[in-house]
């Protein structure tokens, strides 16, 4: 039987200034082990229900169960289980790679050799250890998306969210990067990430979630999705095929 | 423990890196107290040192006109012009050259100004005399003698306590004459050839500065200058500082590391550390500077009466009240548009009511009232305290405590907000 990790109930999301619920009602679990995505156009709530997950932002309504702990009682042991990988570039610009994940480390409580030997592997693994000792602000886009993915996971997570990790970044990134998650799920990392790359979450996930207007409209293993829609050929197509064609453009 | 170490270590490369900014930190406080202490002190050997050009038309061409001018050449204080290109100037010509700040001050002396005084106070001594029945006139034929006016003519753009310290020294000046002027009719009325009045001033003043543990307070205007553009400089660190705050925001390390198992007060503990070691270092620069460097410019010793550890405790708690209000700008800020203007207009503010310009018994009731719950304030009446009025450490003692208490109340503050902000 799989292990329940992560145990949503009827979550709910109303930004102060807006009118509509940018997640709406959702319940969800997500199991031990998974490559969860999070799939859905601009604005359908993707982002924040992962900001609710990592704690960033304050549900309106319903709960969030992280291995039977919750944020309001158990915040720190939350934080010590999960991992973030935001989507902007959360480093020091002005601090070198080694610099920032010595930092964000230490955060974690990590200290001394076997923080530098994280480090240093991580780096070795995602093909930076000519410019461990560069300036952040000198790294290319594709080279801060992997320095900042380090820095969510040097402490080892079981939980890993990432909001859009392989966005502008080109394709030998995105492979460094979806390598490197896939080796942090076989070593027991839950990973649940948000993309619009349809193909790399139909490679890479073992369960989906295609979210619209702030509620789940489809769920599952991405060929069972895939067979789900007899049109479709493949993820993309059920995506459209569900979320409609028509341009999302929210203000 | 250890991630506040880390912290404050990454404070600490972030500051390091930023050359402007410790440009900015550490050298324009010292440019500030340089330049503000040179000008005062300038300015005011510049007043009593060169001669101030003073139009003046001599209405009177008398004794009285004739004593006012050999007054004014004599004080050395001023250059007497009557005559522009060989010509006499004229009223009109005055009233130009004064709006136009070609001058600074006219003196116009009124036509039959040495008769009509000569007469008024001639008039009220026979008045006396004849009430002592002393005098040998019969009865003394009351004239109507209009006051005479002196027409005093100043630059507009002339600062005010500038042009009440001429309008005083004419003022005594004419007073005098005035004086001279009775006992002369004095003299003439009763017909006395010696000269029996004695004209020396015979109330003078003795400046006594007070004394403290048999030493004399004798303050300068660098023991002014030094602690009060200090303070200054000290407080300016609530614009990096809550620059520094919003930038982790907007570069968005400070929402990875609200997803770290750290608390905001360690995050902002670190920040504490590094920009109070900065306040330190500012406040010993500027002490170095008032000691060694203002020596060197010709300006007063900077004497700091051998407490230096007293100096240093109130520029920490000093500091902290300016951290205080940093974090709290910084937390509550969501741009650098919002942050860097209010700190810095915030500061000038603080300056003002807290007596860093102007007295504060100086200023209106109400400001009185918000100078008391200024931090600037209390800052600076510690420094005064220990440089100026050699006060004990039991006696700094309250003022150093609310400075405490103010940085802990805005820490609190922002702590609190950023918890109710972000509380899941």
């Amino acid at each position: 039987m799989n292990e329940e990790l992560i145990h949503i109930n009827q979550l709910a999301k109303k930004y102060k200034d807006s009118d509509y619920f940018a997640v709406n009602t959702l319940d969800l679990t997500i199991n031990k082990n998974e490559i969860f995505g999070l799939l859905g156009p601009n604005g359908a709530g993707k982002t924040t229900l992962i900001s609710m997950l990592c704690g960033l932002i304050k549900p309106t309504a319903g709960t969030i169960e992280i291995k039977e702990l919750n944020y309001k009682k158990n915040r720190k042991q939350i934080q010590n289980l999960i991992g973030v990988v935001p989507q902007e570039y959360a480093l020091y610009p002005t601090l070198t790679a080694f610099e920032n994940l010595m930092y964000f480390g230490a955060m974690y409580g990590l200290k001394g050799e076997d923080l530098k030997i994280r480090i240093n592997k991580s780096i070795k693994k995602l093909g930076l250890t000519r410019f461990i000792d560069k300036k952040i602000k000198t790294f290319s886009g594709g080279m801060k998306r992997r320095v900042n993915l380090i820095a969510g996971t040097l402490h080892r997570p079981e939980i890993l969210f990432l909001d859009e990790p392989t966005v502008g970044v080109d394709v030998q990134s995105k492979n460094v990067i979806i390598q490197h998650l896939k080796q942090l799920n076989n070593e027991g990392t839950t990973i649940v990430y948000t993309s619009h790359h349809m193909l790399e979450a139909e490679e890479f996930c073992t369960d989906v979630a295609i979210i619209d207007d702030g509620s789940i409209i489809a769920r599952g293993h991405p060929t069972e999705l895939i067979k789900s829609v007899k049109t479709a050929s493949n993820l993309e197509e059920v995506y459209l095929n569900l979320t409609g064609g028509e341009l999302r453009d929210y203000v | 423990m250890y991630k506040l170490l880390q912290s404050t270590y990454k404070e600490f490369l972030l500051l390091k890196r930023d050359i402007g900014g410790l440009v900015i930190l550490f050298v324009m406080p010292l440019v500030l107290v340089i330049t503000v202490t040179l000008i005062q002190e300038s300015t005011s050997q510049h007043i009593f040192n060169s001669k101030i050009k003073i139009l003046l038309i001599d209405n009177d061409v008398d004794d009285l006109s004739h004593t006012i001018i050999s007054n004014l050449n004599d004080s050395n204080s001023f250059e007497i012009i009557t005559k522009i290109d060989g010509k006499l100037i004229t009223e009109e010509q005055v009233n130009n050259l004064i709006l136009n700040s070609k001058y600074k001050l006219a003196i116009i002396i009124p036509k039959n100004l040495t008769k009509n005084l000569s007469a008024k106070v001639s008039q009220n001594v026979s008045k006396i005399l004849e009430e002592f029945e002393i005098s040998e006139s019969d009865s003394v034929e009351i004239k109507e003698i209009k006051t005479q006016q002196i027409k005093l003519y100043f630059d507009p753009t002339i600062q005010l306590s500038f042009k009440n310290g001429i309008k005083n020294a004419i003022d005594n000046m004419v007073s005098k004459i005035e004086t001279q002027s009775i006992y002369k009719a004095f003299k003439d009325e009763l017909e006395i050839e010696k000269n029996i009045f004695e004209n020396k001033e015979f109330i003078s003043f003795l400046e006594i500065n007070p004394q403290k543990n048999n030493k004399e307070i004798k303050p300068n205007s660098v023991q002014h200058n030094v602690p009060a553009w200090a303070l200054f400089a000290i407080f300016f660190i609530i614009v990096p500082l809550s620059i520094n705050i919003v930038n982790e925001k907007n570069q968005g390390t400070f929402v990875r590391l609200k997803t770290n198992p750290i608390t905001y007060a360690t995050i902002l503990g670190g920040k504490v550390i590094i920009y109070l070691a900065v306040c330190l270092i500012q406040f010993a620069l500027m002490l170095l500077v008032g000691l060694y460097l203002f020596p060197y410019l010709g300006l007063p010793n900077f004497d700091v009466n051998g407490s230096y550890f007293l100096l240093f405790l109130v520029a920490i708690f000093s500091g902290l009240a300016a951290i205080g209000i940093g974090i709290l700008i910084g937390t509550i800020a969501s741009t650098q548009e919002q942050s860097a203007p209010f700190g810095a207009t915030l500061v000038v503010i603080l300056a003002a009511i807290g007596g860093v310009w102007i007295p504060v018994f100086a200023m209106p009731k109400v400001m009185q009232l918000f100078a008391k719950i200024s931090p600037m304030n209390w800052g600076l009446n510690s420094f005064y305290d220990v440089i100026i009025r050699d006060n004990s450490f039991v006696e700094i003692l309250p003022e150093i405590l609310m400075m405490g208490f103010f940085f802990a109340v805005m820490l609190s503050i922002a702590i609190y907000y950023d918890k109710a902000k972000n509380t899941v």
